[in-house]
């Protein structure tokens, strides 16, 4: 038996112990967790593609596909090193380029990195439904360069990394502030200074629905994303220890459900309608809200901080809509706010550090203070780095490529092959019957500036 | 003489008007998907928190050529078959036909219905 495994492993051979087998369990666990969250690339791509119109599917699809390759490939040769090299001040990492160092206790770096660059490509996906539909794809490209081999890993220093957040007692257990918040601040950034979409805004100045073209799509993809969080809380363990990842699933799935219903309702009573979509972004903005403090919070107190995240994205996107901050799929609001929810709700009911368990006002101040940096160090800089492309490569595409679709101005062909009308079409074919209304007019078709 | 019988009425009434014409020996028809408004107007919904109003709701277009004095009882039929009371029902209207031909064996006008 034991020859067997030395065989099997030879890194691992010398001796089978009941730490190398855990260590082992370690490894493999945590490499699970990182494809769960990788394949939430697909529920981000599926979500987004939903909430906007079929004329831009193919670019939103590219945009998701390509943000995840450069985040993998530049997390991997700076980010990394920005991340969880020696520090620098406690502000950034210098050292471990090219992925020469790392690693963790019983963990490999190679298993290491492929956890924590999922999270990177998380944090920079976020911000391609925010700017859906208007933007250059070349400028997008360079914005998810920049945030996943710069911005998130210095986020990611002052925190995991052992930088100055978590010498002051920050806590952020998975990332609702790391990561979802970071992607929801560089999210509402983007679509600032981008401005809205054409039609979003009637004449009378009044926010206009353009709904997006595919509700299966979007609540498939609200669906896998919940399964990929799975990966995302559980994961954050960081080992293969079955109570404490037990308790980040059950807090995560009490979560997720507490902000469906919460957004649900809320938008029922507001609208007169359960609305299909906002009962998804409160889905995720349960997920998201959890994320902070899976390990922390208790069962049903996660469900209640689920739900409060629920009811925050359906304010809070009611709120953008009327600042003229134009988010087609909800990003900033669940990624954005409710990260920050998520962040204050651990100072407020950690067990026994928070404010209502007893803990006094020490972790909450910690919290205050990482929310507050997080946004202002993210906002700050991609400000620069968005009013930078601006003023080089542009940001946004011409209006008659915006009103025709991107999927043909930005990448050569619509996303739905039956849209395009060229060369010989074969004769008895029913477009009519196709049910995808890829060129369809936008049921609210006035042009607003 | 022939006549051209044109009606838009809701999509869901189309089986029944195939029904009745073809219960009384229309032997033809064609049918196109259209948007349109008329006495209803549109309605407003919400998405998302915003709202929108639906100003053109789906219509089918029936149309069907008939011998000139069939056309009064066509019309009869089809307003029978899609009448629900309710407002949105649609409208037919008739147009007299200058010629019809049947392209397979270029029969004329009446011979062609």
């Amino acid at each position: 038996m034991a020859v067997v495994v030395a065989f099997a492993n030879p890194a691992w051979a010398q001796e089978v112990t009941v730490e190398s087998v855990q260590a082992n369990l370690d490894n493999v666990f945590l490499m699970i967790c990182a494809v769960l969250v990788f394949f939430m690339q697909a529920g981000f791509a599926f979500v987004e593609a939903g909430l906007t119109r079929g004329k831009n599917v193919g670019n939103i699809m590219m945009k998701n596909l390509m943000d995840m390759a450069i985040a993998v490939v530049a997390f991997g040769a700076v980010g990394w090193a920005f991340a969880y090299g020696d520090t620098v001040g406690s502000f950034i990492g210098g050292s471990g380029w090219f992925l020469s160092t790392g690693g963790f206790d019983n963990v490999t770096k190679e298993v290491d990195f492929f956890f924590q660059v999922a999270f990177a490509a998380t944090a920079a996906t976020i911000v391609s439904g925010a700017m859906a539909e208007r933007t250059k794809f070349k400028a997008y490209a360079v914005y998810s360069l920049v945030l996943s081999a710069v911005i998130y890993p210095i986020v990611v220093h002052w925190t995991w990394g052992g930088g100055w957040l978590s010498e002051l007692g920050y806590v952020d257990f998975a990332g609702s502030g790391i990561v979802h918040m970071t992607g929801g601040v560089a999210a509402a950034v983007g679509a600032a200074i981008l401005g809205p979409r054409i039609g979003k805004y009637g004449p009378d100045g009044k926010p206009r629905a353009i709904p997006g073209h595919s509700m299966p799509f979007a609540i498939i993809g609200c669906m896998i994303l919940f399964v990929g969080w799975f990966g995302f809380n559980p994961g954050s363990v960081l080992a293969a220890e079955g109570a404490a990842v037990g308790v980040a699933a059950l807090s995560t799935a009490m979560a997720a459900a507490g902000g469906a219903l919460a957004a649900a309702a809320v938008s029922w009573i507001r609208g007169g309608k359960p609305d299909v979509a906002m009962a998804g972004n409160g889905l995720l903005a349960g997920l998201v809200a959890i994320t902070a403090g899976p390990d922390v919070i208790t069962t049903f107190g996660a469900a209640l901080v689920g739900a409060v995240g629920g009811v925050i994205v359906v304010g809070s996107v009611w709120l953008f809509d009327r600042v003229r901050i134009d988010d087609p799929v909800g990003a900033v609001s669940v990624h954005g706010t409710v990260g920050a929810w998520g962040v204050l709700a651990v100072g407020l009911f950690a067990a026994e550090d928070g404010l209502f368990t007893g803990g006094g006002f020490d972790l909450l101040w910690a919290q205050i203070v990482g929310v507050v940096a997080i946004t202002a160090f993210v906002g700050v800089a991609m400000t620069l780095v968005f009013l930078g492309i601006k003023h080089t490569i542009g940001l946004r595409v011409s209006e008659t490529e915006e009103v025709e679709g991107l999927d043909v101005h930005e990448h050569g062909y619509p996303g739905y092959g039956e849209a395009i009308h060229v060369g010989a079409a074969p004769s008895g074919s029913s477009p009519a019957a196709t049910g995808v209304p890829a060129q369809a007019p936008s049921p609210s078709p006035a042009v607003g500036k | 003489m022939t006549t051209l019988v044109t009606a838009v009425i809701r999509p869901h009434a189309l089986d029944p008007v195939k029904a009745a014409l073809t219960a009384m020996g229309v032997n033809g028809l064609t049918v196109t998907e259209v948007r349109g408004f008329g006495r209803q107007g549109g309605h407003t919904e919400t998405y998302r928190g915003a709202e929108y109003t639906v100003d053109l709701l789906p219509k089918l277009k029936v149309e069907v050529v008939v011998a000139g004095d069939e056309a009064a009882g066509v019309v009869d039929a089809i307003a029978d078959a899609a009448r629900t009371d309710r407002i949105g029902d649609g409208k037919i209207w008739t147009t007299p036909v200058a010629s019809l031909t049947r392209i397979r064996t270029g029969e004329r006008d009446a011979a062609a219905v």
